[in-house]
């Protein structure tokens, strides 16, 4: 547990934009969290928040027009904005996965799974015999539970189930043994008992090779289960993070009550009406001034519309960016 | 209550497809299917993708002829194919709806939301003048909580939920009593689920609806439905009061199902101890013998696999499939 202290990574106010004919979208502006060694942070929003941005933004998988203007991001110490290209390629694979959303477009339909899987470990050592790789291939194809997998080895994603892609995916992303795992939406086109499968199966994997994991997720279930902590997102800011247990016991941001409060839950008893957050995702190409929540916030103060509101701090390093947390009752009363 | 406004017996829906060598084959998408909707309520379908629930929804209203079985509407059969018995279904299409799940791919990108929520009044011959045509479908747009306004624009000026709400305000446009509800959220974002969702049972309040309500998100199935099947390769394995089948699953497929939801809770989802199934659904074109999910069925004997199962009533109003609960 000494370990824990120390950071693997750390994000610092990064910003990413966009720079489209229509003027920038700043899809991430401004976010900043740590994540220590062997610990798993869910991040939660929907689509548009830049969630999928920021992970691309570490990886350096941004593509034109996206760029980062601001911020840094250090792993173990090191600037990864700064890599130059080779560094990045060490970087990428070798301390640093990424697993996708949707396997099928994820795997070369035209490499057998061993080939696909066998490629990330000759390109980060050259030393490996192609015998060695294919037995570490097999090896980790056994880990993520696919069966007959000297079999498996040799046959194209196409034949693969949905599940079992999924696998391959993590297979190959955890087969040079990566410190941080980046999970994008990893189980949001599979069923749940697909789902399930592959949620015990990272777990597990988590506990025995000690990785790191940022899981990408808008489904808060899942990261009910498998996170420690959790960071919010909603139109490229995180507005609210903490531990789970606060996150989900003790939410205090108006946009994380108002998702936690609009699921329909399993565990119900009885039929309780849900309570949705009115309005639609902001247009990140006109953002409002102040808080991006604002318009569609039910306490929204003047204030919120005027300024964008700084972070309050809580106990356990939970945080959340909200003016509520500094008027209390007394913004509403001024207006 | 009590009154069914649609029943389904024995439905069966196969597919033909080549197979190598041009053989012909089937998708045995739906298997001998019974059950009943009740006039007023929402019946609840659940199941992995490919489990034929779409297929279902869809057979029932006829947009896909069934192989067999007989579908009986309001007491009328439409459709019975072994006594060679098939409708026309104009009439019908007013009294029975669809709203799909994908609303960007389900409205025409050529037309203005005003086309194609009055191509149904056209349809139908249900205005008499232009005037009550723009009337109506100002009334709709208002009724599904969108600008009277918008009716110029095309589809594409609208988000995802937006999208949707056009989809409804279309299904509604010729006064339905039954709508098939095919997904009509899980192509949303989260926080635009619930506007969806409090809108449908505000419509059904309003307009005594009745839904057959198809999502793979089993908390919302719950939370909207009165009773909800479970489907799994083309049969359905278990029926029942939704708040009964959540909490006291009998068939081993839906407590395997209820148990892989996680939930939005630290505490409770790490506690829950998961049944994990082994392996993937198996293809319908050559489904298991016997109950089709022995192949993944923990508590599988000789006779699951060479014997199907009937639904069979447990306890008043549960249904299920299996023979391990004969006992």
């Amino acid at each position: 547990m000494a370990e824990d202290n120390k950071k693997l990574l750390e994000v610092k106010d990064l910003a990413v934009s966009f720079f489209t004919p229509a003027g920038e979208v700043k899809a991430v502006n401004g976010i900043s969290y740590s994540l220590g060694y062997n610990e798993v942070m869910g991040v939660v929003g929907e689509s548009g928040s830049g969630k999928s941005v920021e992970a691309y933004a570490i990886m350096g998988l941004l593509q034109s027009p996206g760029r980062v203007i601001g911020g840094s991001i250090t792993f173990e110490g090191r600037d990864v904005l700064a890599f130059n290209e080779e560094e990045r390629r060490q970087f990428r694979g070798n301390e640093c996965s990424m697993i996708f959303q949707n396997p099928m477009t994820c795997l070369n339909p035209v490499y057998t799974i061993g080939n696909q899987l066998m490629e990330a470990l000759t390109c980060h050592d050259s030393g490996i015999s192609k015998d060695e790789a294919r037995n570490r291939a097999i090896e980790m194809l056994e880990k993520v539970g696919i069966n007959n997998a000297s079999k498996r080895v040799d046959q194209y994603p196409h034949e693969f189930s949905g599940g079992m892609r999924q696998r391959a995916m993590i297979a190959m992303a955890l087969i040079t043994r990566p410190k941080l795992l980046i999970a994008d939406e990893p189980t949001t086109a599979l069923d749940v008992t697909i789902q399930a499968q592959i949620l015990e199966l990272m777990k597990e994997l988590q506990e025995k090779e000690n990785t790191s994991i940022i899981f990408i997720t808008h489904n808060l279930g899942v990261v009910a289960e498998i996170c420690d902590k959790v960071s919010v997102m909603y139109a490229g800011n995180i507005i609210e993070q903490g531990d789970v247990n606060d996150i989900f016991y003790s939410p205090q941001h108006p946009y994380t009550k108002g998702l936690l409060a609009s699921m329909p839950r399993l565990d119900a008893e009885g039929h309780e009406r849900l309570i949705p957050i009115e309005g639609t995702p902001i247009d990140l190409l006109n953002p409002p001034a102040g808080c991006n929540f604002g318009p569609r916030c039910a306490e929204c103060m003047k204030v919120c519309t005027r300024m964008k509101p700084p972070y309050a701090e809580m106990e356990n390093g939970h945080r959340s960016a909200c003016w509520l947390h500094f008027m209390g009752n007394k913004g509403k009363e001024d207006e | 209550m009590g009154e069914k406004l649609v029943e389904v017996d024995n439905l069966r829906k196969y597919f033909q497809v080549k197979g190598r060598g041009g053989r012909k084959q089937y998708v045995q998408a739906v298997e001998n299917v019974s059950l009943f909707i009740n006039k007023g309520e929402t019946l609840g379908l659940v199941g992995e993708s490919g489990c034929g629930k779409t297929t279902l929804g869809r057979t029932i209203i006829r947009l896909y002829e069934p192989t067999s079985g007989r579908i009986t509407y309001g007491g009328e059969v439409i459709s019975d194919v072994e006594n060679h018995i098939s409708v026309n279904m104009l009439p019908y299409r007013r009294k029975m709806q669809i709203i799909f799940q994908d609303p960007s791919a389900s409205l025409d990108p050529r037309m203005t939301v005003g086309e194609i929520i009055g191509e149904a009044l056209d349809i139908h011959k249900l205005c008499a003048s232009k005037q009550d045509r723009t009337d109506r479908i100002r009334e709709l747009l208002d009724k599904v909580g969108l600008n009277t306004e918008h009716s110029n624009r095309f589809p594409h000026e609208f988000s995802g939920g937006q999208q949707q709400r056009i989809g409804i305000a279309r299904a509604l446009a010729v006064d339905p009593e039954f709508i098939v509800c095919d997904e009509p959220i899980s192509a949303l974002d989260v926080s635009i689920q619930s506007q969806v969702v409090n809108m449908l049972e505000d419509l059904q309040e309003e307009l005594g609806l009745t839904y057959l309500f198809i999502a793979h998100d089993i908390s919302v199935v719950r939370h909207i439905s009165n009773r909800i099947g479970v489907m799994y390769l083309g049969c359905l394995v278990e029926l029942s009061e939704s708040y009964e089948l959540c909490n006291n699953p009998i068939h081993p497929y839906t407590k395997t199902l209820m148990s892989a939801v996680p939930l939005p809770d630290p505490i409770k989802s790490r506690a829950n101890k998961r049944i994990l199934l082994e392996g993937d659904v198996p293809s319908p074109i050559n489904p298991p013998s016997g109950c089709r999910f022995h192949t993944r069925c923990p508590y599988a004997s000789e006779r699951c696999r060479q014997e199907m199962p009937a639904l069979k009533e447990y306890s008043p109003g549960h249904y299920a499939a299996c023979h391990m609960l004969e006992g």
